[in-house]
């Protein structure tokens, strides 16, 4: 009697939520681990991935085109997450290969957490929160007077799936929305501004909500930071090289702007050791997207997009 | 404005505060006394204006020995420190500084839900220490499209729930009648409310009716997934209860703005990372502080010049 063989999946890294789901993925899946492999990556690719159809990477494993060579068979390479900037994705096309993220599963959970870093820097609840468990309230007494938020202009980079559910909410906290996207949206009750640097000059907020692509590295740059002013905040959900880090560091430091919320670095788990003694920035292990429901959510997407692919189904969830 | 008008400060609240009504009035720092008795035997006559906040205001005791008090105003919403029947008994006007600090206290209810739901703090110190490694994760808890229980749907309860309602959170609440205007669902009982939702929050007065309106039964309808916010009085909450329930994991964790005896903040709680400690800072901005600190100024200015009080209460 013949067994039916398990589909191939070649899994690189591995992401954070195949190692929650691992089990569920391996009674669909005959997974290929090359990073529980002694072998050299490419060797290993070389050996084991010849007949591979499907890879799931994640933020942290590039899928570069000298990988792709050595996967004469793949057809489809899925990420196990939103952002895609670690895929060559002109040489995707070129080959033919789909490329496949989570879809929107994340982006309420991150607008979310935004939300949250923003009232936090705002209101100063974990540096408050430190206060009380050091036992400082007794002995200094009132604390330091945050910042309002009601009333306050936000300027969100990048009105996307996160961007417009971050705007949505802010918007019932009194805050007045525009933004800057690659192309104006015409149906939002958002002000359109055409450059970065127009938006920040009439925000005081500003959340980064765009993905990571050769045009939007580096965008949060010195003139960026000098025209949001020193009352200004940010707030980075997106990725960490969008910012100018170290002119950040410095901007924080010197009082140039008043704030910042981060969830993602240039340079991750690496955060700029300035930032640890400022009251003033939230900082936090690029966890804006983890929650349970939404892992569930993504593996469910994810396994979708597998079934379907491996019975020459339209993908759910492509790029 | 005279300056031989006798206004007493029971506590520190507002250096701004302070500095207007040394403007207007002859100001006395209750807290900056040697001796209170002393202080009231050589200048209580002279005292016509007392002004409070959430820490200290009007009790009997004080109000017996102003014989010309003319006027409370609160540099708070809450009444919970001044003796209102006296008050009334003896003709005393009161004012509060209502709708002023109402969205800053709803933001930090939100602030307060994300934070614990999300763990934000305790990320934030997570990676203060240097602990943050590649790989390390923990999957928290979803906030958006939780269930809110609001305690108390007045102005700040209706705040709260207008922005828990842009993260699609269902609301329901308890009052002590039902409000006609709303679509939110209506609870005839705080068990009742904490039985049906994920985050109950303490939005309404201290009265002796609401005191502990947070009890045990409460807490354990709440539950080991429930979260309990208090932008309210510290007094609302049974403390021990609480503390005991958060130790056990029979609550799932909470957001706490206020406390039964601030400054104290029970020390069991510092251990625990499914609970956010504030020194209570809810209308603590710098805005909102200084539009209190002017509706308490106006309150007084208006009386004196007998004309109609701006935000009375009594």
């Amino acid at each position: 009697m013949d067994i039916v063989k398990l589909p191939e999946l070649l899994v690189l890294g591995p992401p954070i939520l195949f190692k929650v789901y691992e089990r569920e993925f391996s009674t669909k899946f005959h997974i290929l681990k090359p990073y529980e492999s002694p072998l050299p990556t490419e060797i290993y690719l070389q050996t084991h991935g010849q007949s591979v159809r499907a890879l799931l990477c994640y933020g942290k494993s590039p899928v570069t085109a000298q990988m792709l060579r050595l996967l004469p068979s793949l057809q489809l390479v899925m990420t196990a997450g939103t952002g895609v900037n670690q895929i060559d994705l002109p040489e995707c096309r070129r080959l033919g290969i789909s490329v496949v993220n989570t879809g929107d599963v994340f982006s309420e959970d991150t607008a979310d957490y935004a939300v949250g870093l923003l009232i936090d820097v705002l209101r100063k609840i974990s540096a408050g929160d430190r206060h009380v468990r050091r036992g400082a309230w007794p002995v200094h007494g009132d604390f330091s007077l945050g910042v309002k938020l009601g009333g306050k202009q936000v300027g969100i980079v990048g009105l996307g799936n996160i961007g417009s559910k971050v705007a949505r909410r802010l918007e019932a906290f009194g805050c007045i929305i525009s933004y800057n996207s690659r192309t104006k949206k015409s149906s939002v009750p958002y002000s359109f501004y055409p450059n970065v640097c127009e938006l920040a000059l009439n925000s005081n907020i500003l959340f980064i909500c765009c993905s990571l692509t050769e045009q939007t590295r580096h965008l949060i740059n010195k003139d960026v930071m000098t025209a949001l002013g020193k009352d200004g905040i940010i707030v980075n959900v997106g990725r960490g090289p969008i910012i100018d880090e170290s002119e950040l560091v410095k901007f924080l430091v010197e009082g140039e702007i008043a704030g910042a919320g981060l969830d993602v670095f240039e340079n991750e788990p690496t955060v700029p050791k300035e930032l640890f003694g400022l009251d003033n920035v939230v900082i936090t292990p690029h966890r804006a997207a983890f929650t349970q429901q939404a892992f569930f959510e993504a593996f469910n997407v994810l396994v979708a997009n597998l079934e379907a692919f491996f019975s020459n189904k339209p993908l759910i969830t492509p790029v | 404005m005279d300056a031989s008008i006798g206004v007493l400060m029971a506590c520190p609240m507002s250096l701004y505060l302070e500095q207007e009504l040394d403007k207007r009035f002859k100001l006395y720092r209750f807290w900056a006394q040697p001796s209170r008795q002393e202080f009231l035997k050589i200048h209580a006559e002279s005292i016509r204006a007392v002004v409070g906040n959430a820490t200290a205001g009007a009790d009997a005791e004080l109000i017996d020995a102003l014989p010309k008090l003319e006027i409370v105003s609160s540099f708070s919403v809450g009444l919970d420190k001044i003796d209102l029947n006296k008050c009334k008994e003896k003709g005393i006007r009161v004012t509060n500084t209502p709708d002023v600090l109402t969205e800053d206290v709803a933001d930090l209810a939100i602030g307060l839900m994300l934070a614990v739901l999300r763990r934000i703090c305790e990320c934030d110190k997570y990676v203060r220490k240097g602990l943050w490694k590649m790989g390390d994760f923990k999957l928290t808890t979803k906030f958006s499209g939780k269930r809110v229980g609001i305690i108390g749907l007045g102005r700040i309860g209706l705040a709260v729930a207008k922005r828990a309602e842009a993260f699609d959170c269902p609301i329901s609440y308890y009052s002590r009648s039902e409000k006609p205007n709303t679509n939110y669902k209506y609870h005839s009982s705080v068990i009742d409310l904490a039985s049906n939702c994920d985050i109950l929050v303490v939005a309404c007065a201290l009265t002796p009716e609401t005191r502990h309106i947070v009890n045990r039964e409460v807490i354990n309808a709440l539950g080991p997934k429930g979260v309990l916010i208090n932008i309210g009085r510290g007094p609302h909450v049974d403390e021990p209860e609480l503390v005991s329930a958060l130790v056990e994991g029979r609550l799932g964790g909470a957001g706490l703005d206020v406390f039964e005896k601030e400054p104290e903040v029970p020390e069991q709680l510092f251990s625990l990372d499914n609970v956010v400690l504030l020194p209570h800072v809810g209308s603590g901005t710098l805005e909102t502080r200084n539009a209190m600190a002017d509706l308490v100024i106006g309150n007084l200015e208006a009386h004196f010049l007998n004309k109609p009080l701006l935000t009375p209460v009594v």
